[in-house]
């Protein structure tokens, strides 16, 4: 573990500096809410932020990424054979991204990379990022990580934790990733005992007045039918609108789309982020869906985050906390009264 | 408004407790502030849950196509105006619905309230007469609502329902010399270029959530045509074309339907102003065939019929 301590400015110099050795990716204001942008010329990060209004899971698993090419013509020797659309997996940093958003990647992890099932293309987007943390001095009202198994600065899934210190920021290496981005880092002053204390306080100060841990137990304890059959789930859906926000905004929604795009004899393979919201996401090809009623697919959606996932891979709930279906939803669903409705 | 908030619940629980309706649809009060969640009751001492104020910006009128129930529903006067497109269109009949019309003054830009304390985190907020004021770690402000309305509601000239059973006020008055579509002649006004360019811009950071289309109520297709797959007639990646193609085509589907009630704009994630898009429409169905969406229940809409003496110029 190294810690060191770098001025404001001096951080920002430190990241542009690193340009030769990963693509970094930094908090943008754009208009009204922040994004993960590339940090280029000019590019002017602000760290000031509470969270950027869509996940950074886009930049491990974009919402749209090709996977394959092909040519439908049959006077081509390579007709009908699917090409593997080159990918970048040069080494990428995500500086600022929040504890809750780093806990979330190891979250889609269980999906994405486990004994039965590796999935080449995030594993390897994944394997080339370096997560680098800036904990929450100030979690929004919305945020609710404590109750699910993460903090303000828990260090979850991060390779890198930044303190804010005020003037500096105490920069922490947590994974060998970790350490090889600060060995790369030029500048800094090794942190001393004061700053350290400092940055320990903020951490306990943070936390302070947050929702306390939630236990699976009650909602593991309950059968699949008696949760699925509860009476409750009328009440739930009846605002939803079935659009993606939630499903979109969240930073461990995994499912996806494919689908074959073709121009003329040229086609394209695309995997689309998919959501369990929308009326085509179980249509078989019969016709038939399982799903056709909108309280199936609202139920769905929490049944995955908070029983299915949780007996299945018995790792917590599938969420992180990161409050934007709170604060998003545009009718005011809150996942965190659900959540007590299926542990009463 | 939050003054209506008491009369409603007595009305909803006359309602039910009498049987005059099964159901009752309005909204309760939010989680998060400036938002509220809508809200079916059945039982008569629930009506405590009902809520209203000036951050009920979402159409109501959308929870009713397929309801087979007596219900009793709360409706502004856009609100109350896609009711009767809903009847007009047989989404739902008019012996269903006992229409408690609210009288509005207008819904508060939650977007704008954030911008004027510079994005920061607001913890509360309490309305009051015109005024509201909001709270957050280290500020409180007071706004005159006016000054804060939705773009849309600032342009409304139908802030009375023009549908209902009963009222939970008196009239509210209606805003005069407002000039509607200012936005629109400005895009008009741009070349092709420019227009394509604009509309590139406003779109560019959708992200195909479909927000805006199920918040609108005139969005009640069985299948929307992006949601078709045999054939598929949009695709699904985040191609700019396949974007563009859905809101031209959603926009063109309210081509004189649309009440401007501002749901799709309030519910984007991503702030878009789709609204745009379907004003051009309103404006060209007011201009060319003196038809606003949902005045009467007796006249059918421009789309519907043909006359003699319709608009044709465009026939060459």
């Amino acid at each position: 573990m190294t810690e060191k301590i770098f001025t404001k400015d001096a951080w920002l110099e430190t990241l542009q500096g690193l340009s030769g050795d990963y693509r970094v990716f930094i908090p943008v204001k754009d208009g009204d809410f922040h994004v993960f942008r590339l940090l280029e010329k000019g590019t002017r990060p602000d760290f000031e932020y509470q969270n950027t209004r869509l996940s950074p899971k886009g930049l491990v698993y974009p919402q749209s990424e090709r996977m394959f090419e092909y040519s439908l013509d049959e006077k081509d020797p390579e007709s009908n054979i699917l090409k593997e659309d080159p990918k970048d997996y040069s080494s990428q940093a995500v500086v600022g991204i929040r504890p809750c958003d780093a806990h979330a990647f190891q979250i889609v992890k269980q999906n994405f990379d486990n004994p039965e099932y590796r999935d080449p293309w995030w594993v390897q987007h994944f394997e080339s990022t370096t997560l680098v943390g800036l904990g929450c001095n100030e979690p929004c009202a919305t945020c609710f990580c404590t109750a699910m198994g993460g903090g303000p600065f828990d260090e979850k899934g991060l390779d890198v934790l930044l303190y804010d210190l005020g003037e500096t920021y105490l920069v922490k290496s947590l994974t060998d990733k970790g350490k090889d981005f600060l060995s790369k880092a030029e500048g800094g002053e090794t942190a001393e005992e004061g700053k350290r204390k400092s940055a320990a306080e903020l951490s306990s100060e943070a936390a302070k007045g947050m929702p306390e841990p939630r236990k699976v137990d009650p909602i593991r304890e309950k059968t699949i039918n008696d949760l699925f059959e509860a009476p409750f789930w009328e009440n739930v859906a009846f605002a939803c609108l079935n659009c993606g926000t939630c499903t979109f905004l969240c930073p461990t929604c995994w499912c996806f789309d494919i689908q074959d795009e073709v121009q003329g004899k040229q086609g394209d393979r695309i995997r689309n982020w998919d959501s369990c919201m929308f009326p085509l996401f179980t249509l078989h090809g019969s016709g038939h869906n399982p799903r056709d009623q909108k309280l199936q697919r609202v139920r769905q959606r929490f049944m995955h985050k908070l029983k299915y996932y949780v007996d299945k891979y018995d790792d917590g709930f599938q969420c992180s906390g990161c409050g934007r279906c709170v604060a998003f939803c545009p009718v005011n669903i809150d996942i965190r009264e659900v959540l007590q409705l299926m542990s009463n | 408004m939050i003054e209506y908030t008491e009369k409603i619940r007595a009305v909803a629980k006359k309602l039910l407790e009498e049987g005059t309706v099964d159901v009752f649809i309005g909204y309760r009060k939010g989680s998060v502030p400036m938002m509220n969640e809508p809200l079916l009751i059945r039982d008569p001492d629930k009506v405590d849950l009902l809520h209203w104020d000036s951050n009920c910006g979402l159409n109501l009128s959308n929870y009713l196509p397929r309801r087979t129930e007596r219900i009793g529903i709360l409706a502004t006067g856009c609100n109350s105006r896609n009711i009767v497109t809903h009847i007009i269109e047989n989404q739902i009949k008019r012996e269903q619905l006992y229409i408690v019309g609210v009288p509005c003054t207008g819904m508060i830009d939650h977007r704008a309230v954030k911008r004027a304390v510079g994005q920061k985190e607001i913890l509360g907020v309490t309305e009051k007469d015109g005024s509201f004021t909001v709270k957050g770690k280290d500020f409180e402000e007071t706004f005159e609502k006016a000054d804060y309305l939705q773009t849309n509601c600032a342009v409304c000239r139908h802030r009375n329902p023009v549908e209902y059973d009963e009222l939970v006020a008196d009239p509210v008055e209606e805003q005069e010399g407002v000039e509607p579509y200012n936005d629109v002649k400005k895009i008009e006004a741009m070349s092709p270029e420019d227009k394509t360019g604009f509309f590139q811009r406003l779109i560019a950071r959708c992200i195909r959530c479909y927000a805006c289309r199920n918040s609108c109520p005139l969005c009640y297709c069985p299948t929307c045509f992006v949601d078709e797959s045999r054939p598929q007639w949009v695709g699904k990646s985040k191609d700019p074309t396949d974007t563009m193609t859905f809101h031209f085509l959603r926009a063109y589907h309210c081509a004189g339907r649309c009440t401007d009630c501002g749901a799709c704009e309030r519910v984007c994630p991503m702030g878009i102003s789709m609204r745009q898009f379907t004003k051009k429409l309103n404006r060209d169905a007011e201009e060319l065939f003196s038809w606003e969406a949902g005045l009467s229940l007796e006249q059918r809409p421009p789309l519907d019929v043909y006359l003699p003496d319709d608009y044709n110029d465009f026939i060459k």
